[in-house]
C-alpha cells in the first residue's frame, strides 16, 4: 500500500486502506513527539503556507507544529490582512504562493469544495484544514486515531457523534472515515439541525441523546457554534445543555468505560459539563496530542506522492 | 533490504540457517572482547532486520554474560537522504528507544552493510536521542561499495558483490528461515 494523493480533500475521496496508512503512519510519528529533540529532518527545505480564511487557533498551530516538527519552513497567511482583503481570487492567490515555491498549502476556507477547486488549480499539494460545511479530514482522522488507540480497533465500534450535525464539517469527515473503517455511526441532534438524507451516509439519526448513548462505545460531542447562530434552527442554549448536553448523570447510564471526545474549544455548561469534560472518560487533551501526529502523517505522505509522481 | 525481486534469481547461497547463527555468536564474543565486558553497553537495531540482529546478539550477549543488555529498534526513514528521490515510498514505522542513549556504548546493528548511507542516517537520527560514549557498528554482512568514509567494527562476513547483485537476508522471525543469499539479474 502506497500513498499516492497529491493532496488530502476528504475522507470521503480515501480508500479503507488509505485511512489506515494515514493511521499507521502516524502511530509511528507520535514517537517523535516523546523525544527530548522533538524533530526529524524528513521535510527539511520543504516550506507549507496555512492559508486560514476562517479564524482558528488550535487547527493551526497544530499544524504548524507538525510541519515544523518535521523541519519544514512555515509561513502563515491571516486572509484579513493580504491581498484577499483587495479582491484577490482564491486561485490567484494559490498560484502566487505555487510561484513562490512553497510546497503544501493548508487551507481553511468558509465555502465547501474550496480545497477541491484549489488543488485542481495547483500543482503543489493543498491540505484541507476544513471547508465550509464539507469536510475537516484530519479532525476526523486524528478521532479515529484517538479511538483506535483507546479501544484497539474500528470495525463494530458503536460511536455516536452529538451536535450541530447539520453545520458540521467534522460530523461529516467522521461519518466517511468511521463508516469505511466499519463502526455504526449514529448521529444525534436536535430534528432541525439533522440534515435531510444523511442516512444515504450510512449513519442512523436519533434526536434523543439517552437512546444514542445506550450502546455508544464513544460520544464525540461537537461544538454548538452559538457565535453562528442562524436563528430560528437554533436552539436556546440552556434548553440545549437540559436535551443533549453530555452530564456525569446520563453518562452513568451509558457503558462504564464509554470514551468522551470533543474537537474543543470547549463550551462548558452548553455541549458538556466540566465534570465531563475532566472526568475519567474524557479524551479531549489526548485528541490534541495525536493531532500532531496524524499531521505529520498527512503532510509526510502527500509531499512523498508528489515527489514520486514529478 | 531490498524485496525479493521476480526478475532476480539465486545466485549463491552465502550463509545457511548455521551460519547465521555462528556469525551472531562470533559477533557477539567479539563485542563483549572489544569493550571489555558489557557495562554501559546498548544494541539499537535499524528497521527491519537489524531490529532482529540485534535482539539475537544480545540474548547471545546475556547466555555469555548472564546479565540483559539493553535494546532498541531505530527507523532511519525520515532521516533519509534519497527521501526526494523517486525509489518508491517508504513505509515509516515506530522508532523504539525507551533508554537514555547518553554516556552509553552504543552498538549499532544492520544486516547489511553497503552504500553507507542507512548507517549515515542512523547516526544522524541517534544524535537526535542524545550523545553515546562511543558508537560501534555491527553488520551480519559487508558487502562493500561504500560511497562514504563509513566502517563497520564487527562483521559477520565479508561477501565481494558486483553492484548489479543484491544480497538477501532472510531471518526466521519476518521470512520464516535464516539464510544469507546473493541473486543476479535473470
Amino acid at each position: 500500500m502506497s500513498w499516492t494523493k497529491k493532496d488530502l480533500l476528504g475522507l470521503e475521496y480515501l480508500t479503507k486502506e488509505e485511512i489506515e496508512l494515514i493511521l499507521d503512519t502516524a502511530d509511528s510519528f507520535k514517537e517523535v513527539s516523546t523525544r527530548e529533540i522533538k524533530k526529524v529532518p524528513a521535510l527539511r527545505g520543504k516550506t507549507a503556507v496555512n492559508l486560514f480564511y476562517e479564524p482558528s487557533t488550535r487547527t493551526r498551530v497544530s499544524f504548524e507544529v507538525a510541519a515544523k516538527r518535521l523541519s519544514a519552513d512555515v509561513i502563515n497567511i491571516a486572509t484579513e490582512t493580504s491581498s484577499v482583503r483587495k479582491g484577490e481570487t482564491l486561485i490567484d492567490t494559490g498560484r502566487n504562493i505555487q510561484a513562490l515555491k512553497a510546497d503544501i498549502i493548508i487551507m481553511r476556507h468558509n465555502c465547501s469544495g474550496a480545497a477541491n477547486m484549489l488543488a485542481r488549480a495547483l500543482d503543489i499539494s493543498v491540505v484541507n484544514a476544513g471547508d465550509g460545511w464539507h469536510e475537516h479530514p484530519t479532525q476526523a482522522l486524528l478521532d479515529i486515531f484517538t479511538l483506535k488507540e483507546k479501544l484497539g480497533k474500528i470495525k463494530g465500534l458503536n460511536i455516536t457523534i452529538v451536535g450541530d450535525i447539520a453545520h458540521s464539517r467534522v460530523a461529516r469527515s467522521n461519518i466517511w472515515g468511521l463508516t469505511k473503517l466499519g463502526a455504526n455511526v449514529t448521529v444525534c441532534a436536535p430534528e432541525m439541525l439533522l440534515p435531510v438524507a444523511i442516512e444515504k451516509t450510512g449513519a442512523k439519526t436519533s434526536s434523543n441523546i439517552d437512546e444514542a448513548l445506550k450502546d455508544a462505545d464513544a460520544v464525540n460531542v461537537l461544538r454548538m457554534q452559538f457565535e453562528r447562530d442562524e436563528g430560528a434552527a437554533f436552539p436556546e442554549q440552556l434548553d440545549y445543555f437540559k436535551r443533549f448536553g453530555i452530564t456525569g448523570e446520563r453518562l452513568a447510564r451509558a457503558k462504564k468505560d464509554i470514551i468522551v471526545m470533543h474537537p474543543g474549544p470547549i463550551n462548558r455548561g452548553i455541549e458538556m459539563s466540566s465534570e465531563v469534560a475532566d472526568g475519567a472518560n474524557s479524551v479531549i487533551l489526548e485528541q490534541v496530542t495525536n493531532g500532531i501526529a496524524v499531521r505529520m502523517a498527512v503532510l509526510f505522505l502527500v509531499s512523498q506522492a508528489r515527489e514520486i509522481k514529478t | 533490504m531490498p524485496l525479493e525481486n521476480k526478475t532476480m534469481k539465486e545466485k549463491a547461497k552465502i550463509l545457511d540457517k548455521e551460519g547465521v547463527q555462528r556469525a551472531v555468536t562470533r559477533i557477539a564474543h567479539e563485542i563483549i572482547e572489544k569493550n571489555n565486558g558489557i557495562e554501559e553497553l546498548c544494541l539499537v537495531g535499524i528497521r527491519n532486520r537489524g531490529v532482529y540482529i540485534a535482539q539475537r546478539i544480545a540474548d547471545c550477549i546475556n547466555k555469555i554474560e548472564s546479565k540483559q543488555v539493553l535494546t532498541g529498534a531505530l527507523d532511519i526513514t525520515l532521516y533519509r537522504d534519497d527521501l526526494a528521490l523517486a525509489s518508491g515510498q517508504p513505509l515509516v514505522r515506530k522508532t523504539e528507544i525507551d533508554f537514555d542513549i547518553n554516556n552509553k556504548t552504543l552498538v549499532l546493528v544492520d544486516d547489511v552493510l553497503y552504500t553507507g548511507r542507512t548507517i549515515r542516517a542512523a547516526l544522524d537520527a541517534l544524535i537526535d536521542f542524545g550523545r553515546p560514549k562511543t558508537i560501534q557498528l555491527a553488520v551480519l554482512i559487508d558487502r562493500g561499495h561504500r560511497e562514504l568514509p563509513i566502517r563497520a567494527d564487527f562483521v559477520g562476513k565479508n561477501i565481494p558483490t558486483s553492484k548489479k547483485e543484491s544480497v538477501e537476508v532472510h531471518l526466521l522471525e519476518p521470512d520464516g528461515r535464516d539464510e544469507v543469499v546473493i541473486m543476479e539479474k535473470d
